[in-house]
């Protein structure tokens, strides 16, 4: 099982990969609309991407109110 | 009419392959100018039938294959004319989608919906007329009525459950979630999976191989194995019309009008 700064770390790489932000300036408490510079139809995608990459599948009313990446990873981590 | 270059959508037929491409900003919204090019897409269908073997329905649009019916448009119509009053014409914007949905669900042609992104509320209805689904990675599919106080009007209900089994028809429209296309595929909805971005390619591959087959035995073959559930389709129509009078759908609707997120009937 991973742990939950592994789910984090893999997160913020995702994200970083495809939202072109780099690496070092994303942090686990960020906000990942602002951070990414993102709104609620890419978050969409970015859910679609997490659950393609960890093979979960994360309602998207449990993320509901989630806006930072700490957060996510939890809700993540209790899928898999 | 073998090509057609419109404000929300195009046609034409490529190697006995009717590509209906939609192109309206920003995800292909079905409103009153979509459902008139699509009344006159199924207008010059017959003819075209003639000539090809399969028909391809996809988005030029990058957000997704169609993020379902025009709200903006439905909130300041039934609005204009006060909500309470606003059920004749919600009707008939229905019935003349079915009209739409029914003719290409009943078409002698193979039929493929190739999407990706987002395929929310009509856009999912319209994909599942369709006698194949091809989703690329990252699809999503969901009927996120209910957060507007409604049922989805455009045919979801008896065509998922034509489909599907009902324990998972349940679980799309009851949680209102969004599934990506692997769980999708897994449930029975999508019949290929193909990498992002290729949903189209990969349905052209099936449409040439559709090609090789005697047309008539594929028509035969569909009309066997795909009735159209025209009663249920109608009681859909009702069941939403005597809904949309309701104060919930209004205060729903509102709500989204006013929201300047991208899509703001998600969570």
């Amino acid at each position: 099982m991973k742990t939950i700064e592994q789910v984090t770390d893999e997160i913020l790489t995702l994200a970083s990969t495809h939202f072109k932000v780099e690496r070092d300036r994303l942090s686990p408490t960020d906000d990942f609309f602002k951070s990414l510079g993102i709104d609620s139809l890419q978050a969409l995608e970015l859910l679609t991407r997490l659950e393609n990459h960890f093979n979960v599948e994360l309602p998207d009313y449990e993320v509901q109110g989630v806006s930072d990446f700490q957060t996510l990873a939890e809700r993540i981590q209790s899928r898999l | 009419m073998n090509n057609y270059s419109g404000e929300t959508l195009s046609w034409e037929i490529i190697d006995g392959c009717i590509e209906l491409a939609l192109h309206r900003e920003p995800c292909n919204e079905i409103g009153s100018k979509t459902l008139e090019e699509l009344e006159r897409f199924v207008s010059a269908l017959g003819e075209m039938e003639r000539e090809a073997h399969a028909l391809i329905i996809y988005s030029r649009m990058k957000a997704g294959f169609c993020a379902g019916a025009d709200l903006r448009e439905l909130y300041f119509g039934a609005s204009g004319m006060g909500f309470a009053n606003a059920e004749p014409l919600v009707r008939d914007f229905l019935n003349r989608i079915h009209t739409v949905m029914n003719a290409i669900d009943a078409s002698p042609l193979t039929t493929i919906a190739a999407v990706h992104g987002v395929t929310f509320g009509g856009g999912f209805e319209l994909a599942l007329t369709c006698d194949l689904i091809f989703a690329d990675k990252m699809a999503r599919f969901c009927f996120p009525e209910l957060r507007l106080g409604l049922i989805p009007g455009f045919g979801g209900i008896p065509r998922l459950r034509r489909d599907l089994g009902n324990a998972v028809v349940r679980d799309i429209l009851l949680t209102g979630r969004s599934i990506n296309a692997t769980k999708a595929q897994n449930v029975g909805l999508v019949s290929q999976l193909a990498g992002e971005n290729e949903s189209l390619r990969v349905a052209r591959f099936t449409a040439a191989q559709i090609g090789k087959f005697d047309r008539r035995t594929s028509a035969e073959a569909k009309r066997f194995l795909k009735p159209i559930p025209y009663r249920e389709l109608q009681e859909e129509i009702d069941i939403f019309c005597r809904l949309f009078t309701e104060p919930a759908v209004e205060a729903g609707l509102r709500k989204f009008v006013e929201s300047t997120d991208a899509l703001p009937y998600l969570p």
